[in-house]
């Protein structure tokens, strides 16, 4: 039964028969896209060693979990299910844009699987797919260009705005599917003359709509819409294809591989070079990330990756206070420079420093490394790493500012970064009123004992934090344990200093520390510091350490099998916030064991904030950034403050010595003071410690 | 050009607690971290930097013992490219005269176009810069706090004078300069650096590998010593505002206006 309307392939274009013309788009057009990639993966044939093919079942269930399942969409409501709409659609559609390419070439082209009732299936739901993608790419646009959200802007030191781009794409998916309805549309009109049975739109779908509209129109004009829809779709879906590694669009590419060569081991810090063992570091030429081939290619293919879609910079604690760093921009400018030095046509250009020509050393020192856009990427991009290796290029140039270099000094040569001396680490165990009534053991070869009390140097010096150390050991002496401290033989954990860039110094305080703790035998170790936690967890990781636990597990677990009892809350009539410190959370995901020790207290009024557990605001950062003098407008401790008054919260529980150091100080710049306190969770407990039943 | 730095080991004020010995006239020197004089690390960073720009060497030189060496190579580790350790017991003693006399012998060995030392140190008097200028018969500028290097074998220099003005003079070289801390934000000296550098062997030069003039130097040859040492009671000439925050702002302006700290 012939067709009223001929199919694009069988009709003649001049004197170009349809399968040799829309065979030669579709060469030119792979081509071009071959090409346009191929160009992309030369910087990263140039990056550093980045190992990424380990763990497969893990890296498939991720992308199951956050590719497929777009499982971060959703944190931002309306952006997220416009996208998950989008996506979906991509995904289903993907198939039908094969298919409508070759039936160019080949009239009676089915796709392999989708003949018969499978196709029925698949037709039915590609053209809802079709009018979902339609219907979110015009409200996306509409989003963008009028309503325009706040964290899409682009501030002016960052360069020109995105919003032209990104309608633009939105335009080019909605004459994709526009041009795919009005194909399928005049097409059912072609044959229905015939009575055949053919297969109709599906009711209310695109191509529906576009079928009724299409009710009186004449065959010639039905052919002529036929062919012109198919030949839109041609160009378009080409022009889109090689358009997407232009830009930020590329993630629609990229987003899969991205997601499944993502970081598998929270909170740790990638090794100054991949391919190189720590103790031949000494001989390498150059350390850290200083130009763009610095960079691993992992890394490269994040900033491909980078949908631009602002999250993680409207995460940002250090955004947030006005510091010159945002996120996003780390991503947006590294990607504008290698698309500038490899670009499509031509030849790579000349490599420049990245830090004082893309970025500024205060950009890349005013992280807190407090991991809040990296939880929210959906595409998992990593900042943490790239920070890190950054400084650690700026630390082996020299370029340290010079407020960081005396507390790195006195760690190379004491041990800690106030330069107090070795001997008086355990002096906070001495004062008078703690001395004789908790006894807290030095452990060596000689002494030893079956749990470890990390302190490390915030909590052995500040006279403040002490309190810390020693409602710790009133803890653990109340759960009868045998424990005891390394005193002057325990080093700083090394955290921050790693995260400051000094690769070098954190090995060597690491090895001395990993000495101590095998010499004084504990088979545990149990620290009220969550970035000593997340150091000997993570960073000491594989080195043979007795397991290592925050001391927020460990009252939790004790009140759990009833081995503990608090009394009821001291001050009934406060409200009580938890701010989940990021080393403790964000990064170990320790978001219940505090909250379960504060409910434990009988009457414990406690709220949440807004920003808690993975969405916790960094207080300002700890160990070294105490140190840092950043430029900023406001402090992040401040912001933090204010959050909880406003969740109606009159004391802020931690479980973070430096969280505890910046909230104190940020009540008191913010005036809050007899309005508003912070403690931490071990003096609490302390504070409601009932007497041990006998 | 050709640049020598005069550097200096001392005990590290931020990393100690400085206590005095029973004598009262030093401080008790064990258990104590050790660091390259603030002020030296200064001129080395300018030293580097000049050579950055204009091309050249930069040697440091340092008097003491075997573990002064590792002074000097936290300076190579910061870029200088050699250094230099003149050690001999007959040093022992000597007062900034001494010290000024065997580096003159060590820079008569060599031909430098710049010389570059600290504006002070502990136990130097402040005095080792100018005295060495004399005895070479340099012009000598203490306190320099801006290099620049002219044509014609000139440099322009900077010191800060009373009232943080500054006076620029020209000066001829070679010469002698003392540096000023703020001159420059000296380098960081990371542990990879360090450790590069820990290999790296340091010439040693005795009293009999120079023309030192023994008169000087020594003990005996010492006309200044140092008597007294001790730390200044903290707290006495601080005054602490108290009352809330609002009449401590108050009053701390009242006082900034009234010792002209603001207009």
């Amino acid at each position: 039964m012939p067709a009223l309307i001929t199919s694009p392939a069988r009709c003649v274009y001049g004197v170009i028969p349809g399968p040799i013309l829309f065979s030669a788009i579709t060469l030119i057009g792979i081509a071009c896209f071959a090409y346009i990639v191929a160009k992309r993966l030369v910087p990263l044939a140039r990056g550093e060693h980045d190992p990424r093919f380990d763990r497969l079942n893990v890296r498939l269930a991720k992308v199951l979990k956050y590719w497929l399942g777009q499982w971060k969409q959703p944190r931002y409501p309306t952006a997220g299910i416009l996208h998950i709409i989008l996506f979906a659609g991509f995904v289903v559609l993907a198939i039908r844009s094969i298919s409508l390419v070759m039936t160019g070439i080949f009239e009676d082209f089915v796709v392999p699987g989708l003949s018969g009732y499978a196709g029925h299936i698949y037709n039915v739901v590609k053209d809802y797919a079709v009018t979902g993608v339609f219907i979110s790419a015009a409200i996306a646009a509409i989003r963008r260009s009028v309503f325009k959200p706040e964290r899409y802007s682009v501030p002016a030191k960052y360069g020109k705005d995105h919003t032209a781009e990104a309608v633009l794409v939105l335009a080019l998916i909605a004459a994709l599917m526009v041009s795919e309805s009005l194909f399928e549309a005049s097409e059912a009109y072609g044959w229905t003359p015939n009575g055949q049975v053919t297969e109709s739109p599906a009711l209310f779908s695109l191509a529906w709509i576009f079928k009724c509209a299409l009710v009186s129109t004449s065959v010639h004009t039905l052919q002529l819409l036929h062919l012109s829809a198919y030949f839109v779709h041609e160009i378009t879906f080409f022009f889109f294809l090689c358009f997407l590694p232009m830009g930020k669009h590329f993630h629609v590419i990229t987003s899969l591989f991205n997601v499944y060569l993502m970081k598998l081991d929270r909170g740790s810090v990638k090794p100054a070079k991949w391919s190189i063992p720590d103790e031949k570091l000494d001989e390498v030429e150059s350390l850290g990330v200083k130009q763009f081939e610095d960079f691993t290619w992992k890394h490269m293919l994040d900033f491909y990756s980078c949908a631009d879609c602002g999250r993680c910079s409207d995460n940002c604690p250090a955004n947030a206070s006005g510091r010159p760093l945002s996120p996003r921009f780390i991503t947006i400018k590294a990607r504008d420079y290698c698309f500038q030095h490899y670009p499509v046509h031509g030849i790579p250009g000349e490599s420049h420093a990245l830090v004082g020509g893309i970025y500024s050393e205060d950009e890349i020192w005013s992280c807190t490394t407090c991991g809040a856009c990296e939880e929210e990427c959906p595409l998992m991009i990593e900042y943490i790493d790239k920070i890190v290796d950054m400084r650690r290029g700026m630390v082996d140039d020299g370029n340290v500012p010079r407020s960081l270099q005396k507390p790195l000094k006195a760690l190379e040569n004491r041990g800690n970064p106030y330069g107090k001396m070795e001997k008086n680490r355990a002096d906070w165990t001495k004062k008078e009123d703690f001395q004789g009534t908790c006894r807290v053991r030095i452990l060596n070869e000689k002494n030893k004992a079956e749990t470890l009390y990390f302190v490390d140097s915030i909590t052995s010096y500040d006279d403040r934090i002490q309190d810390i150390a020693r409602a710790t050991s009133r803890i653990l002496d109340r759960f009868g344990r045998e424990f005891g401290i390394l005193g002057a033989m325990e080093k700083d954990s090394g955290h921050e200093v790693r995260r400051f860039g000094e690769e070098m110094l954190f090995i060597s305080l690491r090895d001395q520390n990993i000495d101590a703790i095998k010499a004084c035998g504990a088979s545990e170790i149990v620290t009220a510091d969550p970035h000593a936690y997340n150091a000997l967890r993570n960073d000491y990781g594989g080195k043979g350490l007795p397991p290592v636990k925050h001391i927020s597990e460990t009252i939790a677990e004790q009140i759990r099998r009833g081995r503990i009892h608090l009394n009821p809350v001291q001050d009934p009539n406060r409200i009580y916030t938890y701010h989940d410190p990021c080393y403790l959370g964000r990064h170990n995901r320790i978001y219940d064991a505090p909250r379960e020790v504060l409910d434990a207290i009988p009457g414990l009024k406690r709220v949440e904030m807004v920003r808690c557990r993975d969405r916790s605001f960094c207080c300002g950062g700890g160990g070294l950034m105490l140190f840092y003098e950043p430029e900023e407008e406001q402090r992040i401790g401040v912001l933090r403050v204010k959050m909880a008054a406003e969740a109606g919260a009159d004391v802020i529980v931690t479980a973070c010595p430096f969280c505890l150091v910046n909230m104190e100080d940020a009540i008191k710049v913010a005036g809050m003071e007899g309005k508003m306190t912070a403690i931490d969770l071990t003096e609490l407990v302390e504070r409601h410690l009932a007497l041990q039943e006998q | 050009m050709e640049i020598l730095v005069c550097v200096k080991r001392v005990p590290d004020t931020s990393e100690n607690e400085i206590e005095i010995n029973a004598e009262g006239n030093d401080i008790k020197r064990d258990d104590l971290v050790y660091s390259v004089n603030e002020w030296d690390n200064y001129a080395v960073e300018e030293a580097i930097q000049i050579v950055d720009r204009v091309g050249g060497s930069v040697t440091v030189v340092t008097i003491g013992s075997e573990e002064d060496a590792d002074t000097l190579r936290r300076e190579i580790a910061m870029g200088a490219n050699k250094g230099v350790l003149i050690s001999d017991e007959v040093f022992d003693g000597s007062d900034g005269r001494g010290i000024a006399a065997i580096l003159k012998a060590f820079v008569e060995k060599d031909a430098y176009d710049l010389i570059l030392s600290g504006a002070q140190a502990e136990a130097g008097l402040a005095q080792t810069g100018g005295m060495l200028a004399a005895m070479l018969d340099y012009p000598f500028a203490s306190l320099v706090n801006s290099i620049e290097i002219l044509e014609g074998n000139k440099l322009r220099i900077g010191r800060e004078i009373d009232g943080g003005n500054k006076e620029i003079h020209e000066i001829d070289l070679p010469c002698v300069l003392s540096i000023q801390t703020g001159i420059n934000e000296p380098r960081y000296v990371g542990i990879r650096g360090i450790r590069k550098a820990a290999s790296m062997d340091i010439p040693t030069l005795q009293a009999s590998d120079l023309g030192i003039d023994m008169r000087f130097v020594g003990r005996s040859a010492a006309r200044v010593k140092r008597t007294d040492y001790f730390v200044p009671a903290t707290g006495e000439g601080a005054e602490m505002l108290t009352g809330d925050t609002e009449e401590v702002v108050e009053r701390l302006v009242d006082i900034l206006k009234a010792k002209g700290g603001i207009k």
